[in-house]
Parts: C-alpha cells; structure tokens; sequence
C-alpha cells in the first residue's frame, strides 16, 4: 500500500536549510494501524503529511497503492487524496460557517455527488460517530471530542483506503481520547489502513507497530508481538521522568 | 459551467458570511451610487442650460433698425433707418443665411370670436420663422408663402389663444377678429421650448397691407449656416455690410442696425460646459478608482481569511481549479448584484430629484410669462455610461480576487492549514 524509499524533505526559510527527513525506508501494508512517534523536530508531522500528499518531498520515491507520487499537479493530487485518503488533524480543520452535516458531505461534494444524496450518506457517517442529533449544529457549539468525531465521519464519507491522523488525539483529554482511539480501531477493523502521529506513549501502544523517529531518521520500528515489551519499557521511562 | 450544486455551495457561503458580503458589496454599489450622482447632476446641469437656450434655434440671428449714432458720408447723426421688402429679399439670398423671415410690428392687438375676446401678440412673420423660433404645428398649418404672394388674411392662433376663445371647438376654417378685422384660422401652434403660447403669427404682407405699412419691416430673425464662433462672426459682417451699403450707414454702428447672433452665447457657454463635464469625469474617474481599490482591497482579505478553509477543501479533494472558481464566482456575483443595486439606487435618486425639478419648473413656468427658469432639467446619467462602469467594478473585483485565490489555489495544502 504504501512504500517509501529514501525519501528527503528539507524545509528552506530564507538562506537557512532545515533538513527534516534525512532518507527514510517504509513499508505499511493495506490494513495495517501504525502509528507515528517521535519528539518534537523529529520530523513526523512531515512525513504523514507526505504520505498524504499534503506537501512534497525533494529525494527518493514514493510508491502509492502502487503509483509513484512525485512532482504531482496539484489537480492528480487533490483527486486522489479526494478518493484514496481521509485525514483527521489536531486541529479538527471543520469549515467553522458548515455545519456537522455539512462538513461531513463535503468531500462527496467535490466527488460530484448531488446534495440530497450526499446529505443522506453524511447522516449515516454521523450516525456511525453517535453525533446524528448534532446534524445541524456548528462547530463552535461542539465540544472538542464531538469535533474530531464529525472530522473522522468527514474522512470516512469518501470510503477512503488510508486514513491518516495527525495527533488525532492531542488537543482531547484521556477519557476523549480512548474514546476517538476506539473508533479509529473500529475502522481499522473495518480493513481501512490507519496511520496516525502522536507523541504520546499510551495512544501509540494501541496499535499494531510503532515507528519510532529520531533526528529525521527512522530509530525503530515496534512490531505487534513487541508491543507488551514496549508498554514495559514506557512504564520504566514513566518511572525514571 | 452551470452546476446547480456549485450555486447551491456559493449561496450557502455567502448566507453564512453577511459581514463580508456586505462589504465587498457595499463598496461596489457606493462607487456606482456617487457615479450615478455625479454625472446625473453634471447632466442636469447641462441640460437645464441648454435647453434656456433651445427655445429658439441655436443658429438664431436678429436684426433690428434704429437711428445712426456715427456721421456718415456727410450724412448726420440720428437718422432713421428704415428697413423694407426689399431688404428681405437681400438677405434671403446672402451666403451663409438659411431661413429668413422679417416682422412687421402692428399694435393694439385685440383678438375676438363670438363673445369671447383677448389681448394678445399678432406677430407678422414669413414662413421661416417657424424654423427660426422652433414653432410646433399642433393642427393646421403655418403661414405659407401663398398667404404671402396672396395677402391673405390668415391667423396661426397659439395654443393658448385658441384655448381662451374657443374652448375646445374647431377653430381651423373659422374667422377671428384681430383689431376688428377678420382673420380665417389655418392652424394652431406652441413655442419651441416655451409652456405658454399667447402669441399669433400672420403673414407679414397682410399685416403691412390690412395695418398701413406699405412695405416696412421692423426687423429680421434669421438663422444661419454656421458652427464656429469665427463662422458665425463672418457671416454676421457680411448682413451688417451688405445693409450697411444699401441704408448708407457704418457698418460698425451698433445703434443703426442692432444685431445679436445666438450661436456665439450658445458657444461660449457650452465651452464652460465642456470644462465641467471634464472636471466631472475626472471626479467620476477618481471615485471608479476608488471603488476599484477598495473591491480589490476586499477580495484580498477575503482570500487570505479564506486561506484555511482552502487548505481543508483541498486536503478533502477540491482541486484547484474548483477553489478559484468558487471564489470568483462569489466574487462576480456579489459585485454584479451591488453593482445593480448601485445603479437602481442612483437611477432612483436621480429620477425623484428630475420629478422635484420638474415641478418647480412648471410653477416657476406659470407665473413668468412661459418661460420656467432653472439651471437643473432631466439629471440622468446615459444607461450605457452606467453599465460599463459596473461592468468595470466587476471585472475589477474578479481579477482583485483571481490572482490571491490563484496563490491560495496553488500553495501546498498544508500550507493553508497552518494559516491561522
């Protein structure tokens, strides 16, 4: 599904060069639920947002479900993260004038699906999230958990491949996020691959392999049957903090 | 291009952003609105005094006798002039002279039909004075050169005179008494320009004949052939010459032949006109511009505001081409409707002011002898003047928005998230 090669990213703000990712080798296979760690600076908001065709890259390669993704006009990329990807963000990115079902039925909107139909589909997805009562209502009178909800109906309503997840969790507290990490679980179950960013422990030892990010290089990756011994070892560093 | 969902999405934008639909809308019918004000009152203007002037062909030229002022050829001064047919006739065929007609002066103008009677104007003309004084015929006809050749005792009753002494009924073929002397009516008139018509015209050999004039003309109205300034000073040397030679008097005598040309008023006051219109458009064009600037200055903010909400419709798959048509769309049609609402706004102001001044022409009309006296008729502003200034404002917020929307559309989409 997805496969990267030594992919580069430099960012350059005036005559300063910030070098990002420094050459990372991945391989995440359909149906996987991976998550992405790191410190701040490690570069791992980068790299999902070049899984996502969000932002570019400047070396290697970058196979998507099979096609290369380089140098792409902004039209290509704009259909296929229309058809193949969902994102949810920190910051929930709702169209604060739309509301819950509007912003739900955008993406079929721009799939040329007629409204009436589109607005049947996006009560489904809000069903699906428990928020149908909330249709009407705008995100400025949502709580934060109710927002990242209507943001996953609104990345699932395309039927997407991959939903990628950029600290989907960051701006919720505990009990909010177990709650959201359940449903991207449930997604996940449904065979849809996820990928999310986080820097915290306890949410990435939820899913099934953990990329760990250092200095824009890949430090390690935690597979599924590791995952006991990780929790271990973040209960150690919880006690040495 | 049509896409009933792509309205349904633009319409569902601007119902949710008031406060920037009515800015951007508001300068755009602002700018038509004063556009609208100032050529409508520059306009008027124009047209109040021009018409003061188009009662009586631009063209217009008198010519009256008086006595000598200046000694000539051994000759004294205070002699009388005395203008006659045969005049007429000189004048008739000068080069650059097109419509002639001469006046005999009779008085005492009483005017009777059956019991009703009047004191009004009989004036004795040829039949170039309607072309002259842009008399219209309402029935009839006016006097014609058989009246002339024939003597005939014809009257052309003016509008009022016909109203005051027949009421209504059919005058033409009927005989009126002018100082006791029967006249058959052969049509009805109105003054060019004027709203009261109390003025009579018969032909002027009948007048010299019926009145004992023998062949005395008291003056001339002409027009002439003329559209400068220097053409018309020309043409009014060569008649104050050419009578000059005939009547032996100085040709640069003012109190032997008095002479007054229309045309030179008309352009002299036209040229201020000119300045003003100028001085209009130059403001006109400085309000455009201003109204220009602040639709650009609108749709700039309104894109960099839009910047996120661009981000998110492209990460969830709007291509570019779609968030820039979705905002000039926006954009085109906001301005289009203010723009219209501008204009019916300014059409409207324009029109109540052009009813006001109407109505204080007619009363100014009534009580001064026809003639209504005011600066201000018919302010409106030239529809086609008014749709491209419009289409201007449009054309000049869509492009405003094209080139930000353009960039926006371009950016990398996780470049307009982190816009805040």
């Amino acid at each position: 599904m997805i496969s990267l090669n030594n992919v580069h990213k430099s960012y350059v703000t005036g005559s300063n060069s910030l070098h990002v990712l420094k050459g990372i080798d991945l391989e995440i296979k359909s149906g996987e639920f991976v998550s992405i760690m790191g410190s701040s600076g490690s570069g791992k908001s980068t790299l999902l947002n070049i899984l996502g065709i969000l932002d570019n890259y400047d070396e290697g390669s970058y196979y998507l479900n099979g096609s290369l993704v380089k140098d792409m006009s902004e039209k290509k990329a704009a259909k296929l993260r229309n058809e193949l990807v969902g994102f949810v963000f920190q910051s929930f990115n709702l169209i604060s004038f739309k509301n819950a079902l509007e912003n739900v039925a955008l993406p079929l909107y721009y799939q040329g699906v007629n409204r009436k139909k589109r607005n049947k589909i996006a009560e489904e997805y809000l069903d699906k999230v428990g928020l149908l009562d909330w249709a009407t209502h705008l995100p400025s009178e949502m709580s934060g958990g109710q927002k990242q909800r209507v943001a996953i109906a609104r990345s699932l309503i395309s039927q997407p491949k991959i939903i990628f997840a950029d600290e989907p969790t960051g701006a919720l507290d505990t009990s909010t996020s177990y709650e959201v990490m359940d449903i991207l679980k449930e997604i996940n179950d449904d065979g849809i691959t996820v990928i999310l960013v986080t820097h915290e422990h306890d949410i990435a030892s939820m899913t099934q392999k953990i990329v760990r990010l250092k200095d824009g290089r890949i430090d390690e990756i935690i597979k599924n049957g590791d995952l006991k011994n990780f929790q271990h070892r973040y209960a150690k560093e919880l006690e040495t903090a | 291009m049509f896409d009933i969902d792509k309205w349904q999405e633009i319409f569902a934008t601007i119902k949710k952003n008031k406060m920037r639909t009515f800015l951007t809308g508001f300068s755009v019918a602002w700018g038509i609105f004063m556009l609208m004000i100032l050529l409508g009152a520059g306009n008027g203007l124009s047209n109040g005094v021009s018409e003061n002037f188009m009662r009586d062909a631009v063209n217009a030229m008198w010519l009256w006798s008086g006595r000598t002022s200046i000694p000539y050829k051994g000759m004294q001064e205070n002699r009388e002039i005395r203008f006659t047919n045969a005049d007429y006739d000189i004048l008739k065929d000068l080069e650059g002279i097109e419509h002639t007609s001469g006046r005999y002066y009779i008085g005492g103008n009483l005017f009777s039909y059956g019991s009703e009677y009047g004191e009004y104007s009989a004036i004795t003309c040829h039949p170039d004075l309607k072309d002259v004084e842009s008399i219209e015929i309402v029935e009839g006809r006016f006097v014609n050169q058989v009246d002339i050749d024939q003597t005939r005792k014809s009257v052309v009753l003016g509008k009022d005179i016909y109203d005051a002494l027949f009421d209504g009924k059919e005058a033409v073929g009927e005989y009126v008494r002018v100082n006791n002397i029967p006249f058959k009516v052969v049509g009805i008139c109105k003054e060019g320009g004027g709203t009261r018509h109390r003025n009579a015209y018969i032909p002027v050999t009948t007048g010299q004949k019926v009145f004992n004039g023998s062949n005395r003309l008291h003056n001339f109205a002409l027009t002439i052939n003329a559209e400068t300034i220097e053409e018309s000073q020309a043409i009014e040397n060569r008649v104050r010459e050419r009578l000059a030679r005939k009547h032996k008097f100085d040709a640069t005598d003012e109190s032997a032949m008095g002479s007054y040309s229309k045309l030179e008023d008309v352009i002299q006051t036209m040229k201020i006109f000119q300045a003003i219109d100028i001085f209009i458009w130059i403001i006109g064009i400085g309000t455009l511009i201003a109204g220009v600037v602040g639709v650009s200055n609108i749709m700039l903010i309104v894109v960099k505001e839009r910047t996120k909400e661009i981000g998110i419709r492209k990460a969830i798959g709007a291509s570019p081409a779609s968030v820039i048509g979705l905002i000039l769309l926006e954009a085109v049609m906001i301005t289009t409707i203010a723009g219209y609402i501008g204009l019916v706004l300014g059409t409207g102001l324009m029109e109540g002011l052009n009813f006001i001044v109407e109505k204080q022409f007619e009363a100014s009309a009534a009580t001064n002898g026809g003639n209504g006296e005011t600066l201000f008729r018919n302010p409106t502003v030239d529809l086609g003047i008014a749709l491209s200034a419009t289409l201007l404002l449009v054309i000049a917020g869509a492009i405003a928005g094209y080139i930000p929307a353009k960039r926006a559309a371009k950016i990398k989409p996780i470049e307009a998230l982190r816009d805040e």
